[in-house]
Formats: structure tokens, sequence, C-alpha cells
């Protein structure tokens, strides 16, 4: 469905795009994920066509972004990032306007309309000039505009920024929903939210894809080693000692807490049950034993640092 | 053709529901009518006293006391509040990011420009068709020659539709409201004054310059001369302003 094939952009002297190349099928549901600046932006609206690249080629639905910038367009919904909207019109006008655009029909206008007010939930404010409306409805309504037409392809910068944890939780539901049947990309600086809705993330950086992958995958790629939290009553330097003699144990490090240690451990070993019971055989009080599962966020410090320490070597 | 459309009525409900276009109407009409009321009231005075002299009643008609000078005056005042109304067009959009929305709609750039153009024209046909009245007006005390009339306020579409192609290009180059209207009043001003310094540079650019200033165009339609000349002209300002503002548009396919 989406085809980019090394992308560059280059703003002036700044780089910020460097040969990216990625492809994301039908009905899939994409995640771009990077820090503030990392080039996510620039590159949906390289797909968008609203600006060209500086070199390489982006293909949608097979058709050139460039050359056939019309056709395109009219594929897409497109959420800007900061949801630009018109505030002096009101929702309906807003809607019809973008509606019109996007060359929905005059007789099927009003009820293309009164379709993505409803699955928005901004009928309320139909009437209202959006630029009297909250943040989250102008968000809202900024998604309703995408999806008139019922493109095929869904593009949203950052659509949650700026939302309180109900509507965060809305939106993600509704963009699950839509995803049903069509392909979308989103673009995040947040984890959980793209572990969470994404089947698959883009992880960018510095202009770089750093990292493309499931979600799962991806956690299971950079989970070199387990780690296991121990808290223990008993003295401090003959815990460690004993625990660090057991087979499979790498290595045990004190943490901040009085009596708590972290326990790394080789992958594929769970050394749960031997270190509760060398715990109780050496008659300490065991407090708490749990798994420490690397979540997103390690995995996407571990690569922005990793690239990052790369690139000072160079 | 529909993407002109699309935007045409956008640009014209959002036109309509600023402020600015009433305040601009209010001050143009407030002027406009008291410079009509000025010039009547002149002739009536110089009417009255050319009844005593008969050599002075052979001096007077209508058109050169009040019809040219109305619409000299209307024209100086479109100079003035025409920036005011296209400024926004552009540089707004591109203040507050919604000309990304509108470049990743599936219009095309000249739709949106024909789109704003024919807004901002149909603005100021408004204006000047709020002017009217005082032509009726007329009509009720004499006998005012109607050709001379048509031929003024063609005049005044076409400087309208020159003031807002020179405006919307203003507007493309900035996303600063005021720069782009004092882009466009200093332009405006220039072109229209640049005739002046025939005297003062040799033949050949005398009449060029001459030939480029808007006010050599407008003085013949004001005296009621239908010239063809200068319709072309102003249409070829318009095409050109129109033209050049595409370009720009386009310069951020290919800018850094």
């Amino acid at each position: 469905m989406i085809e980019v094939d090394n992308l560059t952009k280059l703003y002036g002297s700044l780089v910020a795009l460097r040969q990216v190349s990625f492809r994301v099928d039908q009905g899939e549901i994409v995640g771009f994920l990077g820090p503030n600046g990392a080039g996510k932006t620039t590159a949906l609206r390289i797909l968008t066509c609203f600006m060209p690249p500086t070199s390489g080629t982006a293909r949608v639905a097979g058709l050139d972004c460039q050359q056939h910038s019309l056709e395109v367009r009219g594929k897409i919904g497109y959420l800007p990032e900061n949801v630009p909207l018109y505030p002096d019109m009101t929702t309906r006008r807003f809607l019809a306007f973008a509606a019109a655009a996007k060359g929905v029909s005059r007789a099927r206008c009003g009820q293309e309309i009164e379709r993505v007010m409803e699955v928005c939930t901004v009928t309320s404010v139909a009437e209202r000039l959006i630029g009297h409306l909250s943040k989250g409805y102008r968000q809202r309504i900024g998604i309703a505009q995408a999806l008139l037409n019922d493109p095929a392809i869904l593009i949203l910068d950052e659509p949650t920024i700026g939302l309180d944890p109900t509507q965060i939780v809305e939106i993600r539901s509704l963009i699950k929903k839509l995803g049903a049947e069509r392909t979308i990309i989103l673009s995040s600086h947040i984890l959980p939210e793209v572990s969470q809705i994404c089947q698959r993330i883009l992880i960018i950086n510095n202009g770089q894809i750093v990292a493309t992958d499931t979600p799962a995958n991806l956690t299971a790629q950079l989970q070199r080693n387990l780690q296991v939290y121990l808290e223990v009553e008993g003295p401090r330097t003959e815990v460690m000692q004993k625990v660090e003699a057991m087979a499979g144990v790498l290595e045990v490090k004190p943490t901040n807490g009085e009596s708590s240690y972290l326990v790394e451990t080789s992958r594929g070993q769970d050394l749960r049950p031997e270190l509760a019971r060398t715990v109780v055989e050496s008659g300490w009080q065991l407090r708490e034993l749990k798994l420490q599962d690397l979540s997103l966020e390690d995995i996407f410090m571990q690569l922005v640092t990793d690239e990052e320490a790369g690139e000072e070597q160079e | 053709m529909k993407g002109t459309c699309v935007v045409y009525r956008k640009e014209l409900y959002r036109l309509f529901a600023s402020p600015i276009f009433y305040v601009v109407a209010f001050i143009f009409l407030a002027l406009v009518g008291y410079f009509f009321y000025s010039s009547v009231a002149y002739y009536s005075l110089l009417s009255f006293q050319a009844g005593r002299t008969p050599f002075l009643s052979e001096q007077l008609n209508l058109t050169d006391m009040v019809l040219e000078p109305f619409f000299g005056s209307i024209s100086v005042v479109l100079l003035l509040m025409v920036p005011l109304i296209t400024m926004r067009l552009f540089a707004e959009e591109k203040k507050t990011g919604t000309v990304e929305l509108l470049f990743t709609y599936p219009i095309s750039d000249r739709g949106a420009v024909l789109g704003k153009f024919t807004a901002g024209v149909t603005v100021l046909a408004l204006l000047l068709a709020a002017t009217l009245p005082a032509m009726f007006l007329l009509e009720a005390f004499t006998n005012p020659p109607w050709p001379t009339i048509m031929a003024g306020y063609l005049g005044l579409l076409l400087t309208c539709s020159a003031f807002v192609s020179l405006g919307l290009f203003a507007s493309s180059l900035t996303q600063n409201q005021i720069i782009a209207a004092a882009i466009a009043f200093g332009a405006l001003l220039l072109l229209w004054i640049i005739g002046w310094a025939e005297t003062l540079v040799g033949p050949t650019l005398g009449s060029f310059l001459k030939y480029l200033s808007l006010l050599t165009h407008f003085d013949s339609f004001a005296r009621g001369i239908l010239d063809s000349r200068d319709v072309f002209f102003y249409l070829l300002f318009t095409l050109f302003f129109l033209f050049t503002t595409l370009r720009i548009l386009e310069s951020r396919h290919w800018r850094g």
C-alpha cells in the first residue's frame, strides 16, 4: 500500500531524513515512534504530498507522491500535527468544506458529515465555532475531517497529544476500530500508546529508521538478559555472595532500597524457584520476588542511546 | 475548477465571518459618501453661480465635476483598503498551519489561488455595488450619462482585480499579515504614481513608466472612455500576479 525508498530530506544543511525505506501493507496499523525532532512529521508530510523529498521516492497505492499528487491526496485522510483548523468556522461548516474539497458529492455530503461527527462524537458541537472549542474537541474534529470520504489510508500525526486520559482511551479505541478495514500510520513519542494500538513499530531517530518490528518481537530481540527483582531481609554481603554463587546468575546489583537486589540471569532460564529456595533455606525472610520485564521504554532508550554512542565514535 | 469553487465558498464565508470586512466596508462607504457629497455640493454651488455667468455654464458638466473625481476618489480609497482584505488570504493560513490541510486535500494550487482571488474580487465588487445608490441619487436630480458611469465602474472592477492579484501575491510571500499588507500597499502605491516620474527620466523610460502606471490606465475609464488597451493592461496585470503567486506557492516544492 505504501512504499518508501531511500527517502532523504534536507532543510538547508539540516538532515531531517536520511535514506529512509519502509513498506506498509494494506490493513496494517503502523506506529512511527521517535523522540521530538526525529523526522516523523517530515516523513508523514512527504507521504501526504505536502512537501517533496530531496531524493528518493514515496509511493502510495502504486502512485508516486510527486507525479500523481492529486490522486494520492484523494486516497489519504490526514491529521496534521497540532491540528490546524479554521477557528472562525463552525464544526459543520468546516466539515462541509473539507468534504467538498475531498470530492464528496453534494447529495452525499450531509450524510457523510453526520457519519464522521457521530464516529468522532462531535455531534454536540456541530453548530459551535471551532475557535471556541477545547483541545479535545478540536483533535476529534481533526480526526473527523480525516475520515471524510472514507479514505483507504489514514495518516495521523500525534493523534492523542493534548488530550485528557479518558479522551486518549477513546481515541485509541477509535483508531483500533478504524484500523480493522484501513491502513493507518500514526506517529507518536509515547511508547505505551504505540505498543497498544499498532501491529508494527518503526522506530526513527535522527532521521533514520533504527528498528522495525512488532512490539513483542522488539521486546524479545532486545531483552538479552532477564532481570529478577529480589527483596530479602538478611545481611547484605552474605545475601549477595550466596546469590552470586548460584548457577545461572550473571550479576547481582544492590538497588537503592535497603534490602533489595536486581539479579541478572541468562536468558531462557527462570531462576525464581531456586532463588526462593536459597533464601528460605538460609533462614532469611523473603519479601518480594518478581520478574522485571524490559519495557518498550527501555528498548527505545537503548536504541536511541546506542545510536548516539555510535555516532560519537564516528 | 471544482477546487476553485470549494476554496471560493470557504474564503467568501471566512471574509464575511471576519470583522475586518465590516470595518473596511464601513470606512470605505463613509469615505466614498463624503467624497460624493462634497463634489456634488461643489457642483451645485458652481451651477448657481453659472446661472449669472453664461461663460462658466459652458464649462460645467457632470462628468468632469462629479463623476471623474468620484471614481478617482473610490480608486484611492480602494488602494488603501484592498491590502487589508487580501493580507490574510495566504499569510493567515501559513501562520495557523491550515495551509497544510489545504494542500493535502485533493485541490490543485491553481484552484486554491483562483478561489481566493475570485472571493476577494467578489467582496470588493459588493463594496462597489454598495456605492451605486449615489448614482441613482444623481438620476433623481439630473440626467447622468449612464455609459460614462458604466465605464467608470468597469474600470473600478478591473482595478479591484489588479489590486487583489497583487495583494494575494504579497500574502503568499509571508506568514505575517501586517507584512503582507505593507508590501501590497507599498507596491500598489508605487505602481499607482510611477507615471509621475515621466518628466524626470528620458522619453523612452518615461513612456514605459507611464504605461506601467495604474493611474494612467484608470484615468480614461474615469472619464468614460472605454479603451481596449486599458482593459488589456489590467487583465495582463492581474494574470501576471496570479501567475507569480502560483510560482511562489510552488516554490515550496523545491525550496530547502
